[in-house]
C-alpha cells in the first residue's frame, strides 16, 4: 500500500453547487488527460465540505489545500500552478469571514466548523458492544473522580456551574433538580433515565443509546452517589429493539468489570440499573406518566406538586433526566464546569443534538453549541432545502413546538430565544418544510398526532384537540369560515391554559404557530376555498390548459373514473364532477396541458 | 474478566488500551493493516450496512489483506447510509458514504491497497471533543 499520488477532491453531492461541481470533475479529468496526468493524478467527488457559502469547494491531497469558489475558468491555473509547479493559487484560497486570515489546510478550518460533537463524542468511533473501546476513550473516568475525589454536593455544585439544563425538552436546570432529589430524605432514592423518545422525526436518544450507551449508565450512576441512590431504571420504548439490546450488553459487561454492582471501584459505593420497557405512547415522556407506567400503571400523568424529586417511583424521591442529559455529564465533570459554561449563550449552555429532518439535503444528525443560527444548521450544516426549492418554515420541538420562518432564520437557536419566538427547543427534532407544504395540513397532521397520543385523563386534552382537529379537518375540506379561525384560536389558548400535564399544554402550539406565521394561507383556504401548496386534496381541481391540449387522448385512457372527455387532435376537458383527483392525467400528459388550479 | 478495584486500575487499563500493551481491534492500525469501522445504528443497518459489514469481513480476508473491521453506531450522516470509515496505518481517517457493495469493492482495490480516494468521501464538518 503506498500514497504516492495527487488526488484532487470536490465537492458536491446533492447539495449546492451540483451542476458546477459535475463540469469541474468533468474538466479537472479532460485537462489531466491532454498534459498526460491522468494516470498520476486522481480525481473524486466528496461530499459537502461545510462551507457551502464558499462553494464549490476543491481539495488537493497530500497537502490538503483547500480552494473555494472554483469554477471550471480555474481549473487549468490549479493544474499549471499547483500540480504542475508546486504553487499555490493564492487567489483561491479560503479567508476566514471573521478575521479575514487565510485557511489553507481542513486542519486550520475546523475551526470554523460549526458542529462540536460532546454528546456524540463516541457515536460511530466505538463499538457499543464493547466495554473496551469505551474506556479507552475515557468512558468512567468521571465516575472514578467522583467516587474517589469528590463529596456529592461537590459534584452537584460542578453541574450547576456548567449551566447544564435539561435536554428532554422542559429546560430545567440538572444541578437544581439534583441537588433537590439530594436533600429529601428517605431509605431508598431512584435515578431513572428517559429514553421515551416520541417526537416524530427525532432520533437523538435512539442515536446515543445505540453508539455510546456507557456514556448515559456512567452518568446515572454518578447521578445515583450525587443524590444517594442505589438503583437506576432506564425507561425506553420497545420500539428500538437495537437501543435496548446494545443496553442490555453494555449492562452486563459494565458489571462483569464490577464498573455497576456492588462496591464499585472499591469504594463502598453501590449501583445497579435495570431496563423498563414502554410501549411507545408520547404521552410517557412526561416524567409522572413514565414514573406510572414504570409501576405498571396507566401511563397518565398526575398534578406537579408533589414532584418526582419528592415522591416519585414507588414513592420515593426520584430523578429522571433524559439521555442526552446523561450524556452530557461525564465531559462537564472531567473539563469542569468553567469550560462547559464558555460554550453556548447566556443561558443556555453547551451543545444540543439536533435531528434534521424533513425536506432538507443532508437529513441526519447533528450537535452545535448553544446560539448556532437556525440558517447555520439548515443552509450551512443541512446543505438547504432539497431539489432548489425555496424554504417555508421549520417545526421545532416536535408536536408541542411550533413552527419558524424565514424572519427566524437568524435567531441564535437556545431554549429562550426559540420559546420567544413561539416554538420550543423541545428534545431536538427539526423537520423542515419547503413551499410545497400547506401550513394547514402540517397543523392538522400534527393535531391528529396528539389525539391520537392523549392519554384522555383531562377534558381540555382529550376532548379539545379533537375539536381542533376536526376544525382543522373542516377548513382543509373548504367548509372553512372566519369564524372557524378566531374559533381555533380561542379554544387553543383554553386548552394551553387548562391541561393538566405538558402535553395538552403545548399540543395547541402548532396551530397556534400557523396562525401566526401563516395567516394568509389560513385565509386563502376559507375566502376563496384554495390551498396555496397545491396539498389539500379537496381544494384543488385538475384543469386541462386548451392552449396545450394536442388532444393526443393519454389522459383520457389513463383516467380511472372517465373523468375526461374530448375527440382527438381537439382539446379535452375534465369533469371537476366526477374527478377524483388522482393526478394519473398530469402524470400522463406530455405536453403540460394539465395544472393544478 | 478481571473486575475493576480502584480508580487506578481503570486508569491504568485505558493506558494499556491505548498504548497497545492489551491489544484492542479499535486500536490505530499498525502499519501495513487498515481499520475499517462500519457504522451500524439503526439508520445504517435499514440502508444495508449490515451486509456491507460482511462484505469487508470475507473480502479482507479472501484479498488477504491485514485489518479489522468495526461495528459502531451511527455517526449521523443519515442521508448518505451506509457509511463507513476507513483508516490506513498511518493516514488520516477518510469517511464514505452510499457504500454499496460495488463501491466498496472500488473502496478496497483503490483505496485500501492503493490510498487512491473513490467517489462518495464526506469530509469531516465537525469537531469532537476528547476526554
Amino acid at each position: 500500500m503506498s500514497d504516492t499520488k495527487k488526488q484532487i477532491l470536490v465537492c458536491g453531492g446533492s447539495n449546492c453547487h451540483e451542476k458546477q461541481s459535475s463540469d469541474i470533475i468533468d474538466n479537472f479529468r479532460l485537462e489531466l488527460e491532454a498534459v498526460s496526468l491522468d494516470k498520476t493524478v486522481n480525481v473524486a467527488r466528496t461530499s459537502c465540505f461545510g462551507l457551502c457559502n464558499a462553494g464549490p469547494v476543491v481539495k488537493i491531497i497530500p497537502e490538503g489545500t483547500i480552494y473555494t469558489g472554483v469554477t471550471t475558468d480555474d481549473i487549468t491555473e490549479i493544474i499549471n500552478e499547483h500540480i504542475l509547479k508546486g504553487r499555490k493559487v493564492e487567489r483561491l484560497l479560503y479567508h476566514d469571514p471573521a478575521t479575514g486570515k487565510i485557511l489553507t489546510t481542513e486542519k486550520e478550518l475546523s475551526k470554523n466548523k460549526k458542529q462540536l460533537r460532546i454528546v456524540l463524542r463516541n457515536c460511530g468511533i466505538i463499538d457499543p458492544e464493547n466495554i473496551e473501546d469505551a474506556i479507552a476513550r475515557g468512558a468512567y473516568l468521571a465516575l472514578g473522580k467522583v467516587l474517589t475525589e469528590l463529596q456529592p454536593e461537590e459534584a452537584i455544585r460542578i453541574i450547576k456551574d456548567s449551566g447544564l439544563r435539561g435536554r428532554g425538552g422542559g429546560g430545567f436546570p440538572t444541578g437544581v433538580k439534583w441537588e433537590i432529589a439530594r436533600k429529601n430524605v428517605s431509605d431508598e432514592k431512584y435515578v431513572v433515565c428517559n429514553a421515551d423518545e416520541g417526537d416524530p422525526g427525532a432520533f437523538m436518544d435512539r442515536s446515543v443509546l445505540e453508539g455510546d450507551p456507557h456514556a448515559v449508565l456512567e452518568a446515572m450512576a454518578i447521578c445515583g452517589y450525587c443524590i444517594g441512590a442505589s438503583k437506576g431504571l432506564i425507561y425506553i420504548r420497545a420500539e428500538y429493539p437495537l437501543a435496548v439490546q446494545r443496553l442490555k450488553v453494555a449492562i452486563a459487561k459494565a458489571r462483569g468489570y464490577g464498573l455497576l454492582g456492588e462496591n464499585i471501584m472499591g469504594t463502598g459505593f453501590d449501583f445497579d440499573i435495570e431496563i423498563r420497557y414502554g410501549a411507545g405512547a408520547f404521552v410517557c415522556g412526561e416524567e409522572t406518566a413514565l414514573i406510572h407506567s414504570m409501576e405498571g400503571l396507566r401511563g397518565e400523568p398526575t398534578v406537579k406538586p408533589p414532584y418526582p424529586a419528592e415522591a416519585g417511583f414507588r414513592g420515593k424521591p426520584t430523578n429522571v433526566n433524559n439521555v442526552e442529559t446523561f450524556a452530557c455529564i461525564s465531559p462537564v465533570i472531567l473539563k469542569g464546569a468553567e469550560w462547559f459554561s464558555s460554550i453556548g449563550t447566556a443561558k443556555s449552555k453547551g451543545t444540543k443534538v439536533f435531528a434534521l429532518a424533513g425536506k432538507i439535503n443532508n437529513v441526519g444528525l447533528i450537535e452545535v453549541p448553544m446560539g448556532t443560527t437556525l440558517r447555520e444548521v439548515i443552509f450551512e450544516i443541512g446543505g438547504g432545502i432539497r431539489n432548489n426549492k425555496k424554504f417555508k418554515a421549520v417545526q421545532t420541538g416536535g408536536p408541542s413546538g411550533g413552527c419558524l420562518t424565514e424572519k427566524h432564520l437568524d435567531t441564535p437557536i437556545d431554549f429562550d430565544n426559540l420559546t420567544a419566538a413561539g416554538s420550543m427547543m423541545g428534545s431536538g427534532g427539526m423537520i423542515v418544510m419547503d413551499e410545497d407544504d400547506c401550513m394547514v395540513a402540517v397543523a392538522k397532521y400534527y393535531l391528529e398526532f396528539t389525539v391520537d397520543e392523549s392519554c384522555g385523563k383531562c377534558a381540555p386534552c382529550r376532548i379539545g384537540n379533537k375539536r381542533l382537529h376536526e376544525l382543522l379537518e373542516h377548513i382543509t375540506k373548504g367548509h372553512g369560515t372566519r369564524a372557524d379561525l378566531d374559533r381555533l384560536r380561542n379554544m387553543s389558548l383554553v386548552i394551553k391554559d387548562t391541561s393538566l400535564c405538558g402535553l395538552g399544554q403545548s399540543s395547541p402550539n402548532p396551530v397556534l404557530s400557523t396562525l401566526d406565521n401563516f395567516m394568509d394561507e389560513y385565509i386563502a383556504h376559507v375566502d376563496a376555498k384554495k390551498c396555496p401548496a397545491g396539498k389539500c386534496r379537496d381544494l384543488m381541481q385538475y384543469v386541462i390548459i386548451k392552449e396545450n391540449c394536442v388532444g393526443c387522448t393519454a389522459c383520457a385512457r389513463v383516467c380511472p373514473v372517465n373523468a375526461i372527455t374530448g375527440e382527438r387532435k381537439e382539446p379535452h376537458y375534465i369533469n371537476p364532477a366526477i374527478c377524483i383527483k388522482c393526478g394519473a392525467c398530469m402524470e400522463k400528459c406530455k405536453f403540460d396541458a394539465i395544472i393544478i388550479q | 474478566m478481571k473486575k475493576i478495584n480502584s480508580l487506578s486500575d481503570l486508569i491504568k487499563l485505558r493506558e494499556d488500551l491505548i498504548s497497545g500493551r492489551k491489544p484492542s481491534e479499535n486500536a490505530d492500525p499498525v502499519s501495513g493493516s487498515v481499520r475499517i469501522r462500519v457504522h451500524m445504528g439503526t439508520s445504517g443497518i435499514a440502508s444495508g450496512a449490515s451486509e456491507i459489514f460482511h462484505f469487508f469481513v470475507s473480502e479482507l480476508e479472501k484479498r488477504n489483506i491485514q485489518g479489522h473491521v468495526i461495528k459502531t453506531g451511527d455517526l449521523g450522516y443519515s442521508f448518505a447510509e451506509p457509511t463507513i470509515e476507513v483508516t490506513r496505518a498511518g493516514s488520516e481517517p477518510v469517511v464514505f458514504g452510499n457504500v454499496d457493495k460495488f463501491r466498496a469493492d472500488e473502496i478496497i482495490e483503490k483505496y485500501i491497497k492503493n490510498g487512491e480516494l473513490v467517489d462518495g468521501v464526506i469530509p469531516v464538518n465537525y469537531q469532537t471533543i476528547t476526554i
